[in-house]
């Protein structure tokens, strides 16, 4: 038959000769490379006791941060909720009171935040629409397996940035 | 004097009969190690250091499993099965010689279980039982997928025993004896000067050739795994196994391994002897210590060889298994026979 590209290749099967019928001199090629392999470098990486490096840019678990004065940035202004593609965010907003100016920076803060880890898809948009740069996704932490799905929520009391160690309000 | 004897000759069935346990247990564990590292992977490394209590994990397992019998199974058979299996593979380790004399108060004892001058006819009778095991499990599980499996271990190992067989022929047409303790003195003779090198795979390569592969069918590993073959048959022979009963055939098969693989260090490749044993003037207590680390050694050798082919080459197809039985391994191994049977016959005829 007249191949219509002319780029199709005649394939002559040729017949075995004794060595390739005897089979032994090809098994022992095999064996040489499993053998290679054997004494390879291995490409598992042991994850509790070993991580991978990750990326400047990599968009991990979440963290509320504090300004300088060790004071919550966050007002509750429900952008990053909107924002959310996932929907994985509510707050509840409240009033601060007299003598809370050490804990809240601005009039506005967020009574409860919190954050289903099981919805979010790390895009890191709430970051993005974040007016008070409160909202970061950290790059050297994930969100790590859990049994109960009630443990997947995260709220502010493992959100917030913890209190610097010398921070000014001794 | 005989009481010594009664005790260390106790003392010995007992090691032989536990270490035969220990290297088939730490066989499964060797096996998922071997395969990682052929893989690129590093293998059970959670249970203890290094992955060592696997085994110990693996059976504590298998015992919590619930031991299931199907409905219309054959109850007795059923679990008559796997347990004669399991008997037949820690029989055969009885016989082989794992080193060469203890000299206890001027009297030389061997290091062999039970000393008998039909060695490798007893290895070969027991051996055979063992595809009852796997033929009574496969039947009384009352599955066809089962009853095929056990019907291709059967005519699998009918073929290849026959192979088998004549190589072995061609061993005692050389070594004229069918004491196994014998064929390792033999082979602790000098040659070319260096004594302990008298070793008969010098003598009968070809026959080792086909006796590595009939030992590869008459196990049941890779290449030759038809009657567990999973993409075919399920599971073969053991598909309606759970637990111990499960647990018991697959620790056959690697009893079966170190047996076949001492079968074959002790057949051909001089058992407990290693090189210049006789020229160091080492005391005797001692040169026999060396022999079974010698021995164990190449036993060591050959279980890694299973487990290295079994992650290197695919599984036959059972039109192919039965051609290389019956058209090439059985016409070559006669032919070994003549062979060596005319070329020792011209010895005795011309050369003395």
């Amino acid at each position: 038959m007249q191949s219509l590209s002319n780029r199709a290749k005649k394939l002559e099967k040729k017949p075995m000769n004794f060595s390739e019928r005897m089979y032994l001199p090809a098994i022992f090629q095999g064996l040489t490379i499993t053998m290679r392999h054997f004494f390879k470098k291995k490409a598992t990486i042991s994850y509790p006791e070993q991580t991978r490096p990750m990326s400047a840019v990599w968009r991990g678990l979440h963290v509320l941060k504090r300004d300088e004065k060790g004071r919550e940035r966050c007002t509750a202004c429900g952008l990053c909720a909107v924002a959310c593609p996932a929907e994985a965010i509510t707050m509840v907003a409240g009033e601060r009171k007299r003598g809370e100016e050490g804990l809240y920076r601005e009039e506005k803060y967020a009574v409860s935040y919190e954050i289903n880890m099981l919805r979010c898809i790390f895009c890191g948009l709430c970051e993005e629409a974040c007016p008070k740069a409160a909202i970061f996704l950290q790059n050297d932490k994930t969100a790590p397996a859990r049994y109960e799905r009630d443990e997947f929520i995260y709220g502010k009391d493992r959100l917030v940035e913890p209190m610097p160690a010398t921070g000014n309000n001794q | 004097m005989e009481s010594t004897v009664f005790l260390v000759k106790a003392l010995i069935i007992l090691a032989v009969f536990g270490v035969t346990l220990l290297i088939a247990t730490y066989s499964t564990y060797a096996e998922r190690k071997v395969a990682a590292f052929i893989q690129d992977r590093i293998g059970p490394n959670r249970a203890g250091p290094l992955g060592l209590f696997q085994p110990l994990a693996d059976a504590v397992k298998l015992f919590f499993k619930e031991e299931f019998v199907p409905a219309n199974a054959n109850k007795f058979l059923f679990i008559l099965g796997p347990s004669l299996s399991m008997l037949t593979a820690c029989m055969a380790s009885a016989v082989i010689p794992f080193g060469g004399s203890i000299l206890i108060d001027g009297q030389y004892i061997n290091v062999q279980a039970i000393e008998v001058n039909i060695g490798i006819l007893y290895i070969f009778g027991v051996v055979a039982l063992g595809v009852y095991g796997i033929m009574i499990g496969g039947w009384a599980s009352n599955n066809k997928f089962s009853l095929l499996g056990a019907i291709r271990a059967a005519s699998q190992n009918i073929s290849y025993e026959l192979a088998m067989g004549m190589s072995i022929i061609a061993l005692l047409l050389v070594t004229s004896t069918l004491s196994l303790g014998e064929m390792a003195r033999q082979q602790g003779e000098p040659l070319f000067g260096i004594s302990g090198m008298n070793w008969n795979i010098f003598y009968q390569p070809l026959g080792f050739l086909i006796f590595i592969i009939c030992a590869f069918a008459e196990t049941n590993r890779v290449p030759f795994d038809l009657p567990e073959c999973e993409t075919e048959l399920i599971g073969g022979y053991h598909t309606e196994y759970s637990s111990m009963g499960m647990g018991l055939y697959l620790f056959a098969e690697y009893v079966n391994i170190f047996v076949a693989s001492a079968v074959m260090a002790t057949l051909y490749f001089g058992g407990y002897n290693f090189p210049f044993m006789y020229d160091m003037g080492l005391p005797h207590n001692i040169v026999t210590l060396l022999g079974t680390v010698a021995l164990f050694g190449k036993i060591f050798f050959f279980i890694f060889f299973f487990m290295w082919v079994r992650w290197t080459l695919p599984r036959f197809r059972y039109d192919q298994l039965m051609n290389l039985g019956w058209k090439i391994l059985i016409p070559l191994s006669i032919a070994n026979v003549i062979v060596t049977a005319a070329i020792i016959l011209f010895k005795q005829e011309y050369f003395q």
